[in-house]
């Protein structure tokens, strides 16, 4: 047996010989954990992702514990969840930690890319990194929109109705059909809340947890950006460590404890004496059961969907509507082909790249501000031409991947303007003119400045990228 | 420029909603869950005069009974009508065909009302109930805050009856809105904004006088009217009378917690250049 065990490689005797000859657990401590070389430059930003990864496991056991109680009847659902708020012995704070948790999942995910997106972390050779990401997001969507249904009350009600007819703009009958399967019923009902409760708490966990992995497998293959945006493992010492690089554990779990600690404080404030967050964490209208004769006056999703949704209900057709708020999703998968500049760091591009990324995210807040609000004339023209701004970010990126001429920018320029002139041409309406004249200066300035200010000034410099990550 | 650009936009979007959406002023209802006798008084109200038709299903009586410092005889004698047993939760005797046929509508259960509607919105409703003679009004009244309401004055034998005594305005009406509510002494204001066929817009104040008080005094009946809210605002959420003292101590502990981990991650990181 010993000599087996000497053989088979890992060569140690005693309980973790016994284990690593039949079970690679070493091996994998040292190559995720212990031998896991990660920038020793890591900021604030770098938080998140181990923090997306508390907030999941917390999800999960809350959620478990739940599902002991609730009851996926729409006859049950909202007695239960009061019965889990009064009667189940500290139900009310798995229900608190559950629901703050969803929202905080969304803040932690939302910081977490807008630092892929400053430090350019879904460059080569990360794009698929960022692509399981991405896959991450579309699942955590899916699972806050079908969890959402399970309270029963009226703004989950409605929320999913509206949601759930989206689909039905789809043409040639797909669209009705596509919403029946998905409801299982001609109106959200006992089926959809089974179905959803289903999908909710076995399906999109199990998705979730898949590619969490692969997520981890790919930044471990590749190895972690950093705020410099400098590849680490260029610069390595004899035993081909990378000098700029500290082993995960102990340095990076130690520090990770640290921000886990910090969060848990704020996420405990929220839970403790804030769990509605005035409204915005749990909807007041979602204490109303749900009631298919009773439409509420504003129907809007919770907080996390607003950008998209003011884009949806910003466009006048609903096809298209829909089409672009699912284009404004899909199109943050190609960021690593669209960005096509080899510098990756913030810190290192031009002051107007900085500009463009702080608009971008300025916009997207703007708009989740929008989807909130009752519709009215100006709000809907400002969601317009916020949602103009929202794609052409993508352009401009595209646009400053590298140097462009005079004559490349005015082309740009001339296109565009022919684009958005024909938007405003089709949906064109006399009582609006006035509005849509002047809201028009925000994409006008907007692509003036950011087409033609590289080429008349030097706004558009990037900075000397250094060899080694600075402190 | 651009920035500011937006930011402009964006607050011109905002101030404009504003105005749109405000809505109604509501008066503040001040509501304190650790005020218990303001609950136990509350809790009496609420079954004498509104269990007999809401229910407030979600509650049992003895779970009242252990959260506000009552016995489970106190429980029995005072605050159980509808019921036999102290562990039966607070439901209603009235068939819902029965309401129906009488009210229009099935009055609703009330356990978390205070959170779908705040408890302002219940502290104006119950104070701004007035005498309506018009024929169409099922009951003889009718309410600021929720005109055309279907429920009776419920209240009435403690508040007695209200007036609603309207300020005169110069010229012709076009359209008016009710715009909020305050207090005055005895008396609820209501704030009118009336727009004039001229195209004048002018700010009136209404009276809401009691005529002829009921067993309250109208200070006495607001006092109580809050009491009711303040109890529903704890139906609502049981939770509360617990939830801050625990979550003092939990954020006590985590910035314990936050302090060693900070002190751990300082001699780690030592070494780190």
């Amino acid at each position: 047996m010993m000599d087996n065990a000497k053989q088979d490689g890992a060569g140690r005797t005693g309980m973790m010989g016994w284990v690593d000859t039949r079970f690679p657990a070493t091996k994998m401590w040292k190559e995720h954990l212990s031998e896991y070389y990660a920038p020793k430059n890591f900021n604030l930003w770098y938080y998140f992702g181990s923090l997306a990864l508390l907030v999941l496991v917390m999800q999960i056991l809350t959620g478990i514990w739940l599902t002991m109680h609730y009851k996926p009847d729409a006859e049950y659902a909202f007695a239960s969840v009061e019965y889990i708020m009064r009667e189940v012995p500290y139900g009310w704070l798995l229900r608190y930690m559950h629901s703050t948790g969803s929202s905080f999942f969304f803040i932690v995910v939302y910081l977490h890319m807008f630092r892929a997106l400053m430090y350019g972390s879904y460059k080569s050779p990360r794009e698929l990194l960022w692509v399981f990401g991405m896959l991450l997001y579309l699942a955590l969507m899916a699972e806050a929109f079908f969890g959402y249904l399970l309270p029963w009350g009226q703004m989950s009600f409605w929320g999913a109705q509206v949601i759930i007819s989206l689909f039905g703009a789809l043409p040639f009958g797909i669209g009705e059909a596509l919403a029946l399967w998905i409801r299982g019923d001609f109106v959200v009902s006992d089926a959809t809340l089974n179905r959803f409760f289903a999908l909710h708490v076995v399906a999109l966990p199990l998705a979730l947890l898949g590619l969490v992995a692969a997520h981890i497998m790919a930044l471990h293959e590749v190895g972690s950006n950093n705020p410099d945006g400098i590849e680490i493992k260029k610069t390595k010492n004899a035993q081909g460590v990378p000098v700029d690089g500290i082993p995960f554990h102990p340095y990076y779990t130690v520090k990770d404890l640290m921000g886990a600690a910090a969060f848990l404080f704020l996420f405990a404030f929220v839970v403790f004496f804030m769990p509605e967050m005035g409204g915005y964490f749990l909807e007041h209208d979602n204490f109303l059961p749900a009631d298919p004769i009773n439409t509420p006056l504003h129907i809007k999703p919770v907080w996390y969907f607003t950008p998209y949704y003011a884009i949806l209900r910003a466009i006048p057709h609903k096809l298209t509507g829909v089409l672009a708020m699912g284009v404004a999703v899909m199109i943050l998968f190609a960021l690593p082909w669209i960005d096509r500049n080899p510098i990756k760091s913030i810190r290192y591009r031009s002051p107007l790249f900085m500009l463009l990324v702080f608009v971008f995210a300025f916009t997207f807040v703007v708009l989740g501000w929008l989807g909130m609000q009752p519709v009215t004339a100006a709000l809907t023209e400002l969601g317009l031409r916020l949602s103009e701004l929202y794609f052409a970010f993508f352009l401009m990126l595209w646009v400053h991947s590298r140097d462009r001429s005079g004559a490349y920018m005015t082309m740009v320029f001339v296109v565009s303007a022919i684009v958005l002139l024909a938007i405003d041409g089709i949906r064109y309406d006399p009582g609006k003119a006035g509005l849509m004249m002047i809201s028009a200066l925000l994409p006008l300035v907007y692509f003036l400045f950011f087409l033609f200010a590289p080429v008349l000034s030097n706004l558009n410099q990037s900075k000397p990228v250094p060899e080694r990550v600075t402190a | 420029m651009i920035k500011q650009l937006f930011l402009g936009a964006a607050l011109a979007a905002a101030s404009g909603l504003c105005q749109a959406a405000s809505g109604l002023h509501l008066l503040d209802a001040k509501v304190d869950v650790q005020d218990r006798a303001s609950l136990q008084n509350g809790a009496r109200v609420f079954v004498n005069h509104c269990l007999s038709c809401h229910a407030l299903s979600y509650m049992r009586y003895n779970r009242i009974g252990s959260d506000l410092g009552l016995s489970e005889d106190q429980v029995a004698g005072n605050l159980m009508f509808a019921a036999d047993k102290v562990v039966d939760s607070m439901d209603v005797a009235m068939q819902p065909t029965d309401a129906e046929n009488w009210f229009g509508i099935v009055p609703p259960d009330l356990s978390v009302i205070a959170r779908a509607r705040g408890a302002d919105y219940l502290y104006s409703y119950l104070v701004s109930f007035y005498q309506d003679d018009n024929p169409a009004r099922p009951f003889g009244v009718n309410n600021v805050v929720l005109p055309g309401v279907a429920m009776p004055h419920a209240l009435w034998t403690l508040q007695g009856h209200q007036r609603y005594v309207k300020q005169d305005v110069d010229g012709s009406v076009d359209s008016e809105t009710v715009t909020g509510l305050s207090t005055s002494g005895d008396e609820v204001l209501v704030h009118r904004s009336v727009k004039l066929q001229s195209g004048e817009e002018v700010s009136v104040t209404d009276r809401l006088q009691v005529d002829r008080t009921g067993s309250l005094q109208p200070g006495e009946y607001r006092a109580a009217a809050r009491d009711v809210v303040n109890f529903l605002v704890y139906a609502s959420e049981p939770a509360q009378l617990v939830r801050y003292g625990m979550g003092t101590w939990v954020l006590a502990f985590l910035a314990i917690f936050f302090l060693l981990t900070r002190l751990l991650y300082k001699e780690y990181w030592k070494d780190v250049h």
